[in-house]
């Protein structure tokens, strides 16, 4: 890119765009939509689904096969140019039948806009979506948290592990509503447990294939290494 | 290796040129000859030795770590090759617990998450609740807000400065910003009684409006302030150990710290003019009058830069809110989310009930989602949070600036020296307790 030396959001305004300035008095629902929206229905059709304005923020419900051309698309269209992404996150509701929501932030620095891409998993199906690393850098470790603390799975990912809690860690996905407070085990077990831990389980399987350490593995976790093992689980 | 080496320096004294004028120090040559920064005189394929790749463990109770960060980096020699961050040693469910308390009893999470900048998390958090509840809070609120923002990114930088440059070996700049930040930190304490953990917001105000006189500490602490900086970046900016050791360390291209998800000062510091203040406004942050430093090489020394000239810009936003500062209520009249007056709830009937009500089933947002981002040191920085019309949020996300800045450090420390890591990983300014939360 040859202006890749200095970018500046709003640069892709023309010179007479009103500037920014706080936002008052936002209606609940309603407002100006985010008219991407609109280039997206245009481009992927059936593909999109509702699309709501919420405290003056714009929500696209996009289909889970599409979600990575929806991106790449937005992304790289000139008229979109949807270049950083904020964040991923996910939201479980109390009703246990309501779906799962995967959630991406994008927003546009160029053109100054904010999209909100929901994808919903129905809680009996596969809980799992395709992985927007390939698009977003950023998106390695944010996914990375989705997964551990929802156990929403990201198709494509390339290191796809758990990042708060530790790697043997069995108690499930702690965000999501069915996983209580204090956690699934007692005090004693979680206890038990610490104390019981192999020291190198402190290394991740992928740094134990470094040459050097890998003599002084203890012979089972070679063996699981030498089986493909990565995830320590 | 036996016998001794004698070393040609090229300057007999750092930091100045031959006819004296300080200037930036490259401290290497290269193979033409030429003066390069350290950095770039190391030839870009190292000649193969033969070696073994060792692996090595830094951390995670590692004082230049800042916090519990760990490394596992496989070396080539001295330069990394591999970087592998491992995160969560501190994490405490924070999102989890949110979901269990009312909207003002997270605030005092959200001090101790970044817990170097606690007031401006908490006014960060209050800003998202009151997009949800649609709540317009009182100029004066706004403008003391603003206030405690721009005092949290000064504390926050000066930590930052004072633990980086101890970091790289020069412990003086340490004294001298953490007594101003004691300053800062005297102020706060005498605006809402709590110096780390403030939780000095409410939904709809302040915790405390100022006590008398407190402005004028204000004005004598942004009066003395500039002094320290300059001071600092006298010791600093122009010295030839540390050019040595940020020039040309960690480069990040803009468009590669825009894909990277870096904010805040990192993606200024890379060229790109991103500011939550300046493109998002909140706050009336729109109408004050400052500007927005932006780096080139986006190095670690251009971090520095930013930062330090953010503190002069916090400085000037701090003294036109001063001259701003309107009176009248903190707090908004909308009784859905403030209590009653003490003496009113301890005398009637209606204000007991009322005040009754919002403690013990705390006040009820409409069913929606928000997600207000704002410009917290460290980057930017948003609680996205969903109602489903109860006391207590679906969902409370935080936006961890740290988190996603720091996500990128194995593409930024990879070929460098092991010793550069830590001024690598200093540079990004990362607070564990928003990491991992």
């Amino acid at each position: 890119m040859s202006d890749a030396r200095v970018i500046t959001a709003g640069g892709a305004l023309p010179a007479d765009a009103p500037a920014p300035a706080t936002p008052r008095r936002v209606p609940h629902r309603g407002g100006a939509e985010n008219p991407s929206v609109a280039a997206l229905r245009a481009q992927f059709g059936g593909a999109i689904g509702r699309s709501e304005v919420v405290w003056g923020e714009t929500t696209a419900f996009v289909a889970r096969e599409r979600l990575l051309d929806v991106v790449r698309w937005l992304h790289a269209d000139p008229h979109q140019r949807y270049d950083y992404l904020v964040d991923v996150t996910a939201v479980e509701f109390r009703d246990a039948g309501q779906p799962l929501q995967v959630v991406w932030h994008l927003r546009s620095l160029p053109h100054r806009r904010f999209l909100r891409l929901k994808v919903e998993l129905a809680p009996e199906g596969p809980l799992s979506v395709p992985s927007v690393v390939p698009v977003y850098q950023s998106a390695d470790w944010l996914e990375r948290e989705v997964y551990d603390m929802f156990g929403i799975g990201f198709d494509g990912h390339p290191d796809l592990r758990r990042i708060l809690m530790w790697e043997q860690y069995r108690e499930g996905h702690p965000l999501r509503k069915d996983f209580p407070l204090r956690g699934r085990f007692s005090r004693s077990e979680q206890l038990r447990q610490a104390l019981a831990a192999n020291p190198e389980a402190h290394y991740s399987m992928n740094e134990l294939t470094v040459a050097e350490a890998f003599g002084d593995l203890p012979r089972d976790v070679q063996e699981r290494l030498a089986a493909g093992e990565r995830t320590g689980e | 290796m036996s016998g001794t080496r004698t070393i040609e320096v090229q300057l007999s004294t750092t930091g100045l040129a031959p006819d004296g004028t300080p200037q930036r120090v490259p401290l290497a040559v290269d193979t033409a000859g030429h003066l390069v920064p350290v950095g770039a005189a190391l030839p870009a394929v190292e000649p193969d030795l033969g070696g073994e790749h060792m692996l090595i463990n830094i951390g995670p109770q590692h004082p230049a770590t800042h916090g519990v960060l760990r490394l596992v980096l496989e070396l080539d020699g001295e330069t990394v090759v591999r970087c592998t961050p491992h995160i969560g040693y501190l994490h405490c469910g924070f999102e989890k617990i949110g979901e269990y308390r009312q909207y003002n009893q997270i605030i005092p999470w959200t001090d101790r998450e970044d817990y170097l900048n606690s007031i401006g998390n908490n006014v960060a958090f209050v800003l998202s609740a009151e997009r949800l509840f649609g709540i317009e809070i009182t100029p004066r609120c706004t403008v003391l807000r603003v206030i405690a923002m721009e005092l949290s990114r000064i504390i926050s930088h000066l930590v930052w400065v004072g633990t980086t440059a101890i970091d790289i070996g020069a412990f003086t700049p340490f004294l001298w910003a953490f007594q101003e930040r004691e300053n800062v930190y005297n102020l706060l304490e005498g605006w809402v009684g709590a110096r780390l953990t403030t939780s000095a917001t409410r939904v709809g105000g302040m915790a405390a409006d100022l006590p008398d006189g407190w402005l004028d500490g204000l004005r004598n602490f942004v009066r003395t302030f500039p002094r320290t900086i300059d001071e600092v970046d006298r010791m600093l900016t122009k010295n030839g150990i540390w050019v040595g050791r940020t020039l040309g360390l960690g480069a990040m291209g803009a468009a590669e710290a825009v894909n990277h998800g870096l904010s805040g000062p990192m993606l200024r510091a890379s060229g790109v003019a991103y500011d939550v203040r300046k493109d998002e406004p909140y706050l009336d942050y729109e109408t004050y009058d400052f500007d927005v430093p932006v780096g080139t090489a986006g190095d670690v020394y251009d971090r520095y830069l930013v930062r330090m000239e953010e503190l002069r810009q916090s400085v000037r936003i701090l003294e036109q809110a001063m001259r701003r500062l309107p009176d009248g209520p903190v707090n908004v009249d909308d009784p859905r989310v403030i209590l009653p007056p003490k003496h009113k709830a301890t005398s009637g009937m209606e204000s007991m009930i009322h005040h009754f009500k919002l403690v013990m089933e705390g006040p009820r947002p409409p069913i929606g989602e928000c997600y207000v981002p704002v410009e917290s040191p460290k980057g930017e920085k948003g609680y996205y949070l969903v109602s489903d019309g109860t006391s207590k949020p679906v969902r409370w996300r935080i936006r961890p600036p740290s988190f996603v800045n720091l996500s990128a450090i194995p593409k930024m420390v990879e070929g460098h020296l092991l010793s550069d890591v830590i001024a690598i990983n200093a540079s990004i300014d990362i607070v564990m307790g928003e990491i991992d939360r």
